[in-house]
């Protein structure tokens, strides 16, 4: 299991293609990228400031994806995620799961998604056509991440 | 008892503040928020239902106890991914 903190931009194909680089008895890999986009809010986006809490940010980061691991059977799970200026069109976040059915890497990619989004210490701040804004917090990821506590 | 309140995003950039050591008696997290919130101004940000709380950089409920030394942070909502 790999994650990574980091400022600087990757490459999102070699990290997919990492997930199964020497490893055959890998049969699924599923992965989400988010990019940063250039609209938000009914305002044009030109960049944003991505603050963290570091040491937390590994820690929590460390945890979800310990928990994905109890609940799915992975061979490989990555999670990468930018901090500091980025620009529209970057991407932000990586989550890779490699697994040997495909069932098993989509709900464990989605599940650390959904954690991240709600659990890990990351906060946006967007440079929008009114001024900097920091983005609120929304209800529906916090219903996404609820999905996977239910019976 | 002595914490160590860190402060986050807007909420860092609201207080003018990124974190500070603050005395006191604190049975848990929201012994010490309504403590900062009594200073007033500004400090009423920690008065929103959205506040997300830390100890020792694991997220936690406000009722959760507090030891001296402990790493408290507050806040807003997380917006990472």
């Amino acid at each position: 299991m790999a994650i990574r903190v980091q400022e600087a931009a990757f490459d999102p194909g070699a990290e997919v293609n990492a997930l199964h680089a020497a490893n055959v008895g890998v049969g699924a890999v599923v992965s989400f990228v988010g990019y940063v986009r250039d609209f938000n809010e009914g305002r044009e986006v030109s960049g944003m400031f991505l603050e963290h809490y570091p040491g937390m940010t590994e820690k929590a980061l460390g945890k979800i994806t310990a928990e994905a691991q109890q609940r799915w059977p992975l061979l490989k799970l990555e999670v990468l995620h930018r901090v500091g200026s980025l620009e529209p069109g970057e991407p932000i976040v990586f989550v890779g799961v490699a697994s040997a059915h495909r069932q098993a890497a989509f709900e464990a990619c989605d599940f650390v998604m959904d954690y991240l989004k709600t659990r890990a210490p990351f906060w946006k701040k967007e440079n929008t056509s009114a001024g900097p804004k920091w983005v609120e917090g929304r209800e529906s990821d916090h219903a996404a991440a609820g999905r996977w506590t239910k019976p | 008892m002595s914490v160590n309140v860190q402060y986050f995003a807007r909420y860092r950039e609201t207080l003018g503040l990124d974190g500070e050591q603050v005395e006191g008696n604190f049975p848990n997290i929201d012994a010490l928020r309504l403590h900062l919130l009594a200073r007033e101004g500004v400090w009423e940000v920690l008065g929103e239902q959205s506040l997300m709380c830390a100890r020792n950089q694991e997220l936690c409920q406000l009722a959760e106890p507090l030891q001296a030394g402990d790493e408290v942070a507050f806040f807003p909502t997380v917006t990472g991914g």
